[in-house]
Parts: structure tokens; C-alpha cells; sequence
């Protein structure tokens, strides 16, 4: 599913440069559960931004399904990151001032579904997640565990191949992050390749495989 | 429409800033229609004063020669003949039916009253070249017949027939003229702002009884198919060669014939009424620049505001494009609505305006007016329409680009 090869990252600033990633190879295959592990400042955040397409690399090459993700332009990258990718964040990114039934359906708003199709749709996601009751709540009027939730929703309305969750935890306390983790697990079962990004141990563990950054390159596999 | 309700759950939000913005539109549209409006009302007024002559009379009066011309000395006083007006009806196709011109003063009396007065032996095209007007019951102009059979018959301005006939209607009545009686035919009601109005009898009349020598000095014509300020120029030089022929004259010399072309002095005052609407559309467009500035200034706070939404769009899979156009579509309908509020706003004062003229002038409906019908048309409707999309797009694509420059990853970390 995914497989990178000798990728390189270089960020640029006006007097220094910051080399993040120096060569990783890493191969992902269909339906793999994955823990990225790094801490701060490994380059674990600038993979998983490369893998989601929202960044590019220098050096080395990206296959994402079978495609290879290099120079592509902006309305390209656009499109794959619609169709190929769930991104699941830290600090949940919902339209605040959209209801959890607009936030979840607005993938297939940019895929020109219909509104009324699309509001179908994503109340069944929202049913799976045990919101149904909250779809026409503001994200402000929601509980952290209720919000990541509906991004997973959102996530994952798309049908991706690849879901991406960057500390889906990290502002959750330890109940819910235990709900959450069960959650993506349960989604991984169903055969959608899944990549955590986490410093927590206990979130890793669940995972089938772990895969450790320092300083930018793979220091454990 | 999607778009469009994703537009306005933004729009909703900051109800009160996109008013605000809004309303410099509106200002700038309304100042704009005014402007508009104003000038409109200027030239409509002085069209409507060139209405007192058709538009395209050429008036002739022959003068005094300055220049020797074969053998002929300087100082010559020249008149015009029937040869003339032959030559005029057969070489200018443009000029139809003139008429001569034969004025002289008399008395005229009619029993107790009496007054000195201007006598003009014409033709019927008179009334037409002059736009003479007759009430229902004013009687009617000099007519063929009249002029074939050197009828002793008179039309009189109004002013004229108050003087001289009070209350009674002079139609059929009989005035004395030097102990010749003419029978009056007709009132003419045409206002006239000068002088104490004219008497009209027939052309074969007036030579016949004041012209023996059939020499008269002055004659008028309706021209036709003359519509730019060089046409005239050319219609007046051929006019006078041709005249210069039977007249015997030097074309060069001006002073032998005088002639005044309404249809150049119509095209001029024309020509400064359209420099006057370039300026006011210059100073309007000027004015809903600021407005154009305020929306843009306005757009860029709210893409800066939105840039964590955007980012997070863009994050799952909102194409450039559509980024691009939900902020251009924003600005252009805030331009859309607000300048038609403006637009609405300053044709309902226009229209207002011309309303309460229309009343203050019902009491004198062939006054002078210099300002008439300040209203604007439907083509500025729809040119101030077209400014307003423009605008919209121009305010909306600078935070646009921004817009779509933002960068995910960066703009998601941004919290707020």
C-alpha cells in the first residue's frame, strides 16, 4: 500500500536549513496496523504529513497505492488526498461553526455529491460512531471523545485507503483515549491500513507494528 | 447552489463587519447613479430646449461683400432671388422645402388696438423648419393654396393676438396692415421667450404687395442625413460655393453670407454632454474604488481569520479551485447585493427628484428648463451590474491567492 524509498526532507529558513528526514525506506502493506513513535523533533510529524500528501519531499520516491506521489500539483494532490486518505488530528480540526453532520459530509461536498445523498451518508457514519443522536450539534457543544469521533467519521466518509491519525489521543483523557483506541482498532480489523502517529506507549501497544524515528532515519522497526 | 450555502453559513457569521464593508458599495453605486442621474438631467434639458428648432436647421442671411470678386468691388450688399431657392432645391439634396424669409415691420391694427410688429413672408415649410405649434382651435399655418394664390390671409404668434384680441379669437377676423386687410387663418402658440412675436403671411403675398423687385435676404431649411460636425462642415461649404455662383461672390469671402447651422451648434453642445458623462463615470468608478478597496481589505481579514478552516478544506481534499472561487463568489455577492441596495437607493432618489419637477413644471409646460428628467437608463443598470462584478472579482482575488497559498499542515497547527 505505501512504500517509500530513500525519502528526504530539507526545510529551508532564511539563514539555516534543518534536514528532518535523512533516507527512510519503509514499506506499509494493505490492511497493516502501524505505530509511528518518535519524540519531538524526530520528523515523525513531517512523515506523516508527506505520507498524507499535505507535504512534499526532495529526495527519494513516495508509492502510494501503486501511484507515485512526486510533483504532483496542487488540484492532483488534492484529489488523492480526498479519495486515498482519512486524516484523523490531535486537536480534532472540525469547522467550528459547522454541525458534526456537515463537518462529517463535507468530503463528499468536494467529491460534488449531492446534499441530500451526502447527508445520508454521513448520518449512517455518524450512526457507526453512536452519534446519531449528535448530528445537529455544534463541535463547541461536544465532548473530546464525541469530537474525534466525528472526525473519524469525516475521516473515513471518503472511503480512504490509508488513515492517518496524528496523536488522535493527545488531548483525550485516558478513558476515552481507550475508547478511541478501540475504535481505530476495530476500523484496522476491517482491513483499512492504519498509521498512528504517538508518543504514548500504551496507545503503540495496540498496534501490530511499531516503528520508531530518531533524528531522522528508522532506528527500529 | 452548494456553493452558495457553504458561502453563506460564512457570510453569516460576521454579519456585522460584511455590512459595514457592504455599505461602502452601496455608497459608491449611489453616488454613482446620482452623478449619473445628475448629468442625464443636465443634457436632457438642453436637448429639450434644441427641441424649440428641429435639430438640423440651417439658417441663411446674405451680408456685404469684403472681397473684390470678378470685377465686382468690396461693399456690394447682396440678396438673395428665386434663383436661389431653385438652386438650393435642385444641387442640396439634403436640404428640404427651404423657405425665404421676407421680413419687414408695419403696423398692424385691429379696431381700437394696435401694435408695430415683424411681417414674414414664408413658405409652409415655415412651420415645420420652426416647429410652430397649433392649439385644437388656433387654426392652422399658410398652406399651398394660399401661397399659389397670393391669399391676403396672416398667422400671428400669440403674443400678438393677446394684444390685439384680448379675450376674442382672431380666427376669420380681418387686421390692417398699411390699409391692406389681412384675414387671420391661424394662432401660433409656440412659447417665445424673446421679442413681441411675429406675424406670417405668404411668400407670393409679401413679394407681390412689398418686394416688387422679388429680392429678399433671409431663408431657412430643414437639412437632413447630416450627423457629424464635418458633414455640416462640408454641407455648409457647398452651400455657399453654390450660392457664390448665381450671387457672384467669393466662396472664400464669410461676411457675404451668414449661415447658422443648428445641427453643429446641437452636435457640439452633444459632444460636451458626453465628455461631461466620461468625467462623472470617471469620478463614480473613482469613488467605488474605495468601495472595491474596502471589500478586498475585508476579504483578506477573513481569509486570515479562516485560515485554519481553509487549511483543514484543503486537508481533506478541497480542490485549489474551489477555494479559490468560494472567496471570489463571497466578495462578488457582497459586492452583488450591497451595490444594488446602492443602485436601488439611487435610482429611487433620481426618480424622486424627477417627480417633484414633473409637478413643479405642470404649471409651465413649454418653459426653458436646463434640468430635465435626471433619471438614469436601463444600459447603466445594467453597466453599473457589470462594475459590480468586475469590482467583486478584482476585491476578491488577491485574498484568494492567499487563500490558496495557505499551507494545511501550517495552518491547522494555528490555533484559534
Amino acid at each position: 500500500m505505501i512504500k517509500l524509498s530513500n525519502l528526504h526532507k530539507t526545510y529551508y529558513t532564511e539563514a539555516t536549513s534543518l534536514h528532518v528526514l535523512k533516507g527512510i525506506n519503509l514499506t506499509i502493506e494493505q490492511g497493516e496496523y502501524v505505530a509511528i513513535m518518535g519524540v519531538s523533533g524526530s520528523g515523525k510529524s513531517t512523515l506523516l504529513n508527506i505520507l498524507g500528501i499535505l507535504d512534499s519531499y526532495d529526495e527519494g520516491d513516495y508509492f502510494l497505492n501503486g501511484k507515485l506521489i512526486k510533483n504532483l500539483s496542487e488540484r492532483q494532490a488534492a484529489k488523492y488526498r480526498n479519495e486515498m486518505i482519512g486524516f484523523v488530528f490531535q486537536s480534532f480540526n472540525l469547522i467550528n461553526f459547522k454541525n458534526a453532520l456537515e463537518n462529517v459530509s463535507l468530503p463528499l461536498y468536494y467529491q460534488k455529491v449531492s446534499r441530500r445523498k451526502r447527508n445520508i451518508i454521513a448520518m449512517e457514519y455518524l450512526d457507526k460512531m453512536g452519534l446519531k443522536d449528535w448530528a445537529y450539534h455544534m463541535p463547541n457543544e461536544m465532548s473530546g471523545g464525541q469530537k474525534q469521533r466525528v472526525a473519524i467519521a469525516r475521516a473515513l466518509i471518503s472511503r480512504p485507503k490509508v488513515l492517518l491519525a496524528d496523536e488522535p489521543t493527545g488531548q483525550l483523557d485516558s478513558k476515552t483515549t481507550k475508547e478511541v483506541i478501540q475504535l481505530i482498532t476495530d476500523l484496522n480489523k476491517t482491513g483499512l491500513t492504519t498509521i498512528l502517529v504517538t508518543h504514548e506507549k500504551s496507545v503503540a501497544e495496540a498496534t501490530k507494528r511499531v516503528v520508531r524515528i530518531k533524528d531522522g532515519i528508522i532506528d527500529n522497526d | 447552489m452548494d456553493i452558495l450555502q457553504e458561502i453563506w453559513s460564512g457570510l453569516k457569521r460576521n454579519k456585522l463587519r460584511t455590512v459595514l464593508t457592504g455599505l461602502s458599495v452601496s455608497w459608491g453605486i449611489f453616488i454613482l447613479i446620482i452623478l449619473l442621474g445628475a448629468s442625464n438631467g443636465l443634457k436632457n434639458g438642453v436637448i429639450s430646449n434644441f427641441r424649440g428648432r428641429a435639430t438640423n436647421t440651417v439658417q441663411l442671411w446674405t451680408g456685404v461683400t469684403s472681397m473684390p470678386y470678378k470685377g465686382y468691388q468690396s461693399g456690394r450688399s447682396l440678396n438673395f432671388t428665386e434663383k436661389e431657392l431653385e438652386l438650393i432645391n435642385d444641387n442640396l439634396p439634403e436640404a428640404t422645402d427651404p423657405t425665404p424669409i421676407i421680413s419687414r415691420t408695419s403696423n398692424i391694427s385691429y379696431q381700437n388696438e394696435y401694435g408695430s410688429y415683424g411681417i414674414r413672408g414664408v413658405l409652409p415649410s415655415y412651420e415645420q423648419i420652426y416647429q410652430l405649434k397649433f392649439e385644437p382651435h388656433g387654426g392652422r399655418f399658410i398652406n399651398e393654396v394660399d401661397v399659389r394664390e397670393n391669399r391676403k390671409v396672416m398667422v400671428i404668434d400669440k403674443k400678438i393676438a393677446e394684444v390685439l384680441f384680448k379675450e376674442e379669437s382672431p380666427l376669420g377676423k380681418y387686421v390692417n396692415v398699411n390699409q391692406i386687410m389681412y384675414q387671420i387663418v391661424g394662432v401660433n402658440s409656440k412659447k417665445q421667450e424673446w421679442g413681441d412675436g411675429y406675424a406670417y403671411i405668404p411668400y407670393t403675398t409679401a413679394q407681390l404687395i412689398y418686394n416688387p423687385d422679388k429680392k429678399y435676404r433671409s431663408m431657412a431649411m430643414v437639412v437632413q442625413d447630416l450627423n457629424t460636425e464635418e458633414a455640416n462642415e462640408e454641407f455648409n461649404t457647398r452651400l455657399r460655393t453654390n450660392l457664390s455662383q448665381t450671387m457672384i461672390f467669393d466662396p472664400e469671402d464669410t461676411q457675404s453670407l451668414w449661415i447658422s447651422n443648428s445641427q453643429r451648434d446641437y452636435l457640439q453642445a452633444m459632444s460636451i454632454f458626453s465628455a461631461i458623462s466620461l468625467f462623472v463615470m470617471i469620478v463614480g468608478v473613482l469613488t467605488l474604488i474605495a468601495g472595491v478597496v474596502g471589500v478586498s481589505n475585508i476579504m483578506l481579514v477573513t481569509v486570515k481569520e479562516r485560515t485554519r478552516e481553509i487549511g483543514i478544506r484543503k486537508a481533506i481534499g478541497a480542490p485549489p479551485a474551489q477555494i479559490l472561487l468560494t472567496i471570489i463568489i463571497e466578495s462578488i455577492l457582497i459586492m452583488a447585493v450591497f451595490g444594488y441596495i446602492g443602485m436601488m437607493a439611487g435610482i429611487g432618489v433620481t426618480e424622486l427628484v424627477n417627480l417633484v419637477m414633473e409637478q413643479s413644471a405642470a404649471g409651465n409646460p413649454e418653459g426653458m428648463t436646463i434640468f430635465k428628467d435626471p433619471t438614469v437608463n436601463l444600459y447603466y443598470v445594467f453597466f453599473s451590474t457589470m462594475i459590480m462584478i468586475v469590482a467583486g472579482i478584482i476585491a476578491g482575488y488577491i485574498p484568494a491567492r492567499k487563500a490558496v497559498k495557505i499551507k494545511p499542515i501550517e495552518a491547522m497547527r494555528n490555533e484559534n
